[in-house]
């Protein structure tokens, strides 16, 4: 096969480096030019805005009020630690909530896609769980697990309402999550299915080698958009009764009438957020280039 | 890569020999297979056979049943009436084992051929190790010579989306031909190359025939299909309206309708 060399075509184009031209120069030149302009531009927009945000907010007549209320440095500094303590009880929920919501999740989008009639039963529980689940506002999933499994009474004594919650989450999030992987099963070429299988692979072997490795990446921005929304929804397990980080600044709201603790734990749960978003977007952006690059996955 | 040649024509032919049990039955015969979709036939009978060692050139224009017939053959779809024999088996029988008779047969489709999120290598070698059980090294050692034949030896641990479509082609059809399948099935596997991948492709195919593969193609390729193809098969409204040599078919054939069909693609 001698027409066939590994070097073949465009890519054994050396490319020897050329004097630049004059026009060239002055091209970039503009470019550079208009790089500083439009720099300049945002600027001013930004002070612009800032500054009608903050005459608003000094010209409003309950100002100072607010200010005292919500953004006090006394109350600031007295509700952190509680509250940064309560927050690691967050985390742990958060790292035990991503996997049981990774396997739960993957188990019902697996049901939900598949095709043998001998799981007819199963899709259509599937079908029924993830309806009603994303149809519950995530508070009153807390509440019916929080209250109703210790009303069973299978387990003798008190279940620590951490471990509820945590259930729960993982129950209203596995729901949003299959959706999510459900679309990605399907978005994968059907000819990808088709080819796998004209290769002698199973059903199976088709779903587990080719259809998930490829759908979690092309869903991978859509997840991790749920997990960042995981992150602070896991502050609801706070209405049923564990200390984390919003149930101790309510604590400390509670002794002062002075609601800074709330923005104290916004604040956490925001910088626990921020390196996922970035993460997420420098993914989102990452999978834009390779998808115009003319790359399919 | 003429001792190449010479070996795998040498065994091809002790192959024959040795398969004096089947008595010359053709690797693929289609009797009478019937499709529709939606209530339209899109295939209305269609009877024929690919014998060994032989490339079958499958035209006709879009619409006539072409790409239906491969997905047929490679029980993408199911028939609505007729049977194929693969050998000596009956694949549209229900009862037979798809994924056996999948393993069987080695296709390469128009487009999103190979797995982008497989290098090279595991896209050759994927049949070859979940399917048939190979060893790795036996598995890699097969796919890593199959590549250097083509020229791809240096890419085997590039991925599908950093090849030219040329190239990813030419590793599918590598990737097809793996496990030694008794059949090649090429579906159009160049319409969505340009004019000089494609050269790169049908160069390939060339030197398969040589090599003494067995070749089912859906092509519009008329040129190729004349030169490469010991028989023309060409389907219009989804039956069979020529079955002869090239030069039959493309040449000699007073039917209007195929003149017609053919006269767009010389000159």
């Amino acid at each position: 096969m001698a027409s066939a060399t590994p070097a073949h075509g465009a890519d054994g184009v050396a490319a020897a480096p050329a004097p630049v031209s004059d026009v060239e120069l002055e091209r970039r030149a503009y470019r550079r030019r208009q790089q500083y302009k439009s720099v300049a531009v945002s600027m001013v927009s930004t002070v612009v805005l800032a500054l009608v945000i903050v005459v608003g907010l000094q010209l409003s007549p309950g100002w100072p009020h607010v200010r005292e209320t919500f953004f006090s440095g006394e109350y600031f500094a007295k509700a952190f630690p509680e509250v940064l303590d309560g927050l690691w009880l967050n985390i742990r929920v958060l790292a035990v909530a991503v996997v049981g919501v990774a396997v739960f999740g993957t188990l019902i989008a697996m049901v939900r896609t598949s095709r043998s009639p001998i799981m007819f039963p199963l899709r259509a529980l599937a079908a029924l769980y993830t309806t009603v689940m994303r149809g519950i506002p995530m508070i009153v999933i807390l509440y019916l697990i929080g209250f109703g499994i210790p009303g069973l009474q299978i387990v003798k004594g008190r279940i620590d309402p951490a471990i509820l919650g945590t259930i729960a989450v993982i129950m209203g999030y596995s729901a949003y999550v299959a959706e999510v992987l459900r679309a990605g099963f399907d978005d994968v070429h059907p000819s990808q299915r088709a080819s796998a299988r004209s290769l002698g692979l199973t059903a199976g072997q088709t779903t587990r080698m080719i259809v998930i490795p490829q759908a979690l990446r092309k869903v991978a921005p859509a997840l991790m958009n749920d997990f960042i929304s995981m992150q602070k929804d896991v502050g609801l397990i706070s209405v049923l009764g564990a200390v984390d980080a919003v149930r101790a600044a309510q604590i400390e709201v509670a002794s002062s009438y002075n609601f800074t603790p709330y923005v104290v734990a916004s604040l956490l749960f925001i910088l626990m957020s921020v390196p996922f978003i970035l993460l997420n977007d420098w993914y989102s952006a990452r999978l834009r280039k390779r998808e115009l690059s003319g790359g399919t996955v | 890569m003429s001792g190449v040649t010479t070996d795998t024509k040498a065994a091809a032919k002790a192959a024959l020999a040795g398969g004096a049990t089947d008595g010359g039955r053709p690797v693929l015969r289609l009797n009478g297979v019937r499709k529709s979709f939606n209530g339209v036939e899109v295939l209305k009978g269609i009877s024929f056979d690919v014998n060994r060692h032989e490339v079958v050139a499958l035209l006709g224009p879009s619409g006539s049943g072409k790409s239906t017939l491969m997905k047929c053959v490679n029980l993408l779809e199911q028939v609505d009436d007729g049977q194929i024999w693969l050998g000596d088996t009956d694949i549209t029988d229900p009862r037979a084992d798809q994924d056996r008779i999948r393993a069987r047969i080695g296709v390469v489709f128009q487009q999103f051929n190979l797995f982008p999120h497989m290098t090279v290598l595991k896209n050759v070698t994927l049949a070859a190790r979940k399917v048939h059980h190979w060893p790795k090294d036996k598995a890699d050692a097969r796919a890593l010579e199959l590549l250097d034949r083509i020229g791809m030896r240096a890419k085997a641990g590039a991925y599908p989306d950093q090849l030219s479509g040329g190239q990813q082609q030419r590793v599918a059809i590598a990737r097809a031909l793996m496990t030694d399948p008794e059949l090649l099935l090429l579906d159009e596997i160049t319409s969505a190359l340009d004019p000089m991948l494609v050269g790169e492709v049908l160069t390939m195919v060339a030197e398969l025939k040589e090599q003494g593969t067995t070749i089912l193609m859906a092509t519009h390729e008329m040129g190729f299909a004349h030169d490469a193809a010991d028989r023309v098969v060409l389907l219009r409204g989804g039956v069979i309206a020529e079955n002869g040599t090239p030069r039959e078919v493309m040449d000699e054939s007073q039917d209007p309708a195929t003149r017609e069909f053919f006269s767009h693609f010389r000159g």
